[in-house]
């Protein structure tokens, strides 16, 4: 499995400059006291043509995240501090969550686009694809002529590598890849800078899954967009991804390059996670999992929320909340140092923690 | 295992304190439709009205028929709302009139939901040739002139009481709501969830009573809140224009006799003004409920209507793809949410 199967040539450690910084950002489920907080001061950065993966358990936030940066989180949800700055093109820099109604509903599509959960169900099934492209175009470019507009869509369709003959099609007649493609198409229509995709082939066959991720990866080289690529399929977030973020009951617990999570896991969560799948080559060897399962987000424990599931758990783990920073083994240099982890076996000041990680965190 | 034992220690020694801490809250959750202010006042002048019916004729302080010599006398103490031509108190005419109204409201709301669900959900459950039938008598009485037609038919009936008046109110008054019932049952019964359950070996009657009408009754109590008011408006219609007898009370029999012998005209306001207020008065409680059902039923919006002003307070409005944010207001004085946050961060 692995980076090596697919001919990307990954961007490792340079990257361009931050376009999407999610900082400090809150979010609650609910309006009264008794709301349930999803996000706490999660912090986040994307860089310029860099394919972000989040990945994680179901409900630990990923969705949330995404949806909340662009301000799509339907009610009851809340952004209760935090700020979204999304860096233009032309180096303008604007904070996401500051935004009108008109600014943002401008900037959507056109800046950050989206390709939603069970995205071959967003079509609308009363008109041609063709007609659903050239209208999203034609609203966020009004001098546009029609004609123009279904043009540009039918090589939209062929960059996905639908025929263009396709564009008078309706959506029952495409099959449920092609109408993803669809979408995808749809959400490169306006050369976005961010595209965020929700478990974009979580309703696919690997065959197509693969496609399109190999699809997306070739876009992103030829138009240079950046991807926050959500899934809890940590195996294929691997292949795609350059850096990954793991997620565990609303917080960042690891944020590092693909690889270097994939063989070098530091967070216990993330060791645990990859070790649920199987590796394509190396040695046999018996999947774990995770026993027990996510905290219940409306009454989560102090500390850290993995405590009660982790292998290495400390007293200290059960009563301190650990924040995302340094890696124990950052003096090694390199890349080891751009990573964060949110453990506190990795900070040797703690009472409790003699700063010798277990074997398999200390790869 | 070990591990599962931390686990599972771990897990319940907070539950338990929780579930302690929370106990009120929680039994208050119960009760959650009647935190909505607009169903709470709604509910709350039904009651009264309910009450008023029950007990009506005992408490009311004289026999409304008693003609007495104090004829068209304005409110005093011995008369609170006066009397009418021939010296017969209005205020016990009111008062036992409530019965008559609310009975009548509430068989014909009954009877008028429960044929239309009937027919509605019947139609669009099993389609095909049966649907087209009950569509087709739906569509025929929905357009027959509802008024004209239980004029017809109570004044056909010499005995007509107010149960017959409730009754032909119902038979009537039932198509608009099988019409609503059965697009939203057509609409359902598609859904996946009941397909699932349809796959699993369900029952027809399983399927409509377990997987399909729990999700029809919001429509259902709108419904029947929305006939019992046009019930209740018929009725008083009824009796204003003399279709029903004029010796059983209600509250559209005052306003006969006061149009009958010109109150406008002598300028006798106590005469139907209480009267109408009160027709006014259950209108808009059954409104309310109706509203309050509205903001209830959606689980997802529940949060909103619940708490609608504590949302004004804080600035929230909750929109579909604009996600409210939290502001610290103008004035500087930081809001209860950040406060909490800034000092949880400040800990950590």
């Amino acid at each position: 499995m692995t980076a090596s199967t697919l001919d990307v040539p990954a961007p490792t450690g340079t990257v361009g400059e931050p376009v999407l910084e999610i900082e400090n950002l809150s979010v609650d489920y609910g309006y009264t006291d008794d709301a349930t907080h999803v996000l706490r001061d999660v912090s986040l950065t994307l860089h310029r043509g860099e394919v972000l993966g989040l990945a994680g358990e179901s409900g630990c936030g990923k969705s949330t995240l995404a949806y909340a940066a662009t301000r799509l989180l339907p009610p009851p949800g809340l952004i209760t501090s935090g700020s979204v700055h999304f860096t233009g093109r032309d180096g303008q820099r604007t904070d996401v969550l500051r935004q009108s109604d008109a600014e943002l509903r401008a900037s959507r599509w056109q800046d950050t686009a989206i390709v939603f959960q069970g995205a071959m169900n967003s079509l609308n099934p009363v008109y041609r694809i063709g007609r659903q492209i050239a209208d999203g175009i034609l609203a966020h470019r009004p001098g546009m002529r029609r004609k123009e507009a279904w043009d540009q869509a039918a090589s939209l369709l062929e960059m996905v590598g639908i025929n263009a003959d396709r564009l008078r099609d309706f959506p029952h007649q495409l099959s449920g890849g092609m109408r993803q493609r669809v979408m995808i198409a749809m959400a490169l229509a306006l050369d976005p800078q961010v595209l965020i995709m929700d478990e974009p082939t979580t309703a696919l066959d690997v065959v197509m899954q693969r496609q399109i991720v190999e699809e997306i990866a070739d876009l992103r080289e030829r138009l240079g967009f950046s991807v926050v690529f959500i899934t809890h399929d940590v195996s294929l977030l691997i292949e795609i991804a350059d850096r990954i973020a793991i997620m565990y009951a609303g917080d960042i617990v690891e944020d590092a390059g693909a690889q270097d999570v994939y063989r070098r896991p530091r967070h216990p969560y993330s060791a645990a996670l990859l070790h649920s799948f199987p590796p394509l080559r190396g040695e046999r060897r018996e999947l774990t999992g995770i026993p027990g399962s996510p905290p219940d987000m409306q009454k989560m424990p102090p500390g850290c929320p993995f405590a009660p599931r982790c292998a290495h758990v400390t007293d200290v783990c059960r009563q301190v909340r650990p924040v995302l920073g340094p890696t124990a083994l950052a003096d090694r240099g390199g890349r080891e140092a751009e990573r964060s982890v949110a453990c506190h076996l990795h900070d040797a000041d703690l009472e409790g923690i003699d700063g010798t990680l277990p074997a398999d965190l200390a790869r | 295992m070990a591990q599962d034992t931390t686990f599972t220690e771990e897990q319940a020694a907070p539950e338990r304190a929780v579930e302690h801490d929370v106990d009120d809250p929680r039994r208050a959750k119960r009760f959650l439709f009647l935190r909505n202010g607009k169903a709470l006042t709604g509910l709350g002048i039904l009651l009264f009205f309910g009450i008023l019916a029950v007990v009506g004729p005992w408490i009311a302080p004289y026999d409304p028929n008693q003609v007495s010599a104090d004829l068209l006398q304005p409110p005093s103490w011995s008369h609170w709302l006066g009397t009418d031509h021939t010296g017969r108190d209005i205020l016990s005419q009111i008062v036992v009139g409530t019965r008559g109204v609310l009975v009548v409201g509430l068989i014909a709301g009954v009877s008028a939901t429960v044929l239309g669900v009937i027919v509605g959900v019947t139609a669009g459950f099993i389609g095909g040739m049966g649907d087209e039938t009950l569509s087709a008598l739906s569509n025929v009485f929905l357009v027959i002139p509802q008024l004209p037609l239980i004029i017809i038919i109570a004044g056909q009936l010499p005995t007509a009481g107010g149960v017959t008046v409730a009754l032909v109110i119902g038979i009537t008054g039932w198509a608009w709501g099988a019409r609503v019932m059965r697009a939203q049952t057509l609409s359902l019964r598609k859904r996946d969830f009941v397909e699932a359950a349809r796959a699993n070996g369900e029952r027809t009657w399983r399927l409509v009573l377990a997987e399909v009408l729990p999700n029809l009754t919001a429509i259902i109590a709108a419904g029947f809140v929305g006939t019992v008011t046009f019930a209740v408006m018929s009725q008083v219609t009824l009796a204003f224009i003399g279709i029903t007898p004029v010796s059983d009370w209600n509250w559209g029999t005052i306003l006969f006799w006061a149009q009958n012998n010109l109150a406008l005209q002598r300028g006798a306001w106590w005469w139907f003004v209480p009267a109408g207020l009160c027709i006014a008065l259950l209108g808009m409680a059954l409104t309310l409920v109706n509203f309050g059902i509205d903001e209830f039923v959606n689980p997802r919006l529940r949060s909103t209507g619940m708490n609608a002003r504590l949302l004004r307070r804080r600035r929230i409005r909750p929109r579909i793809g604009f996600t409210p944010v939290l502001r610290t207001p103008p004035d500087g004085r930081p809001d209860v949410g950040t406060t909490a946050r800034t000092t949880r961060k400040e800990r950590s």
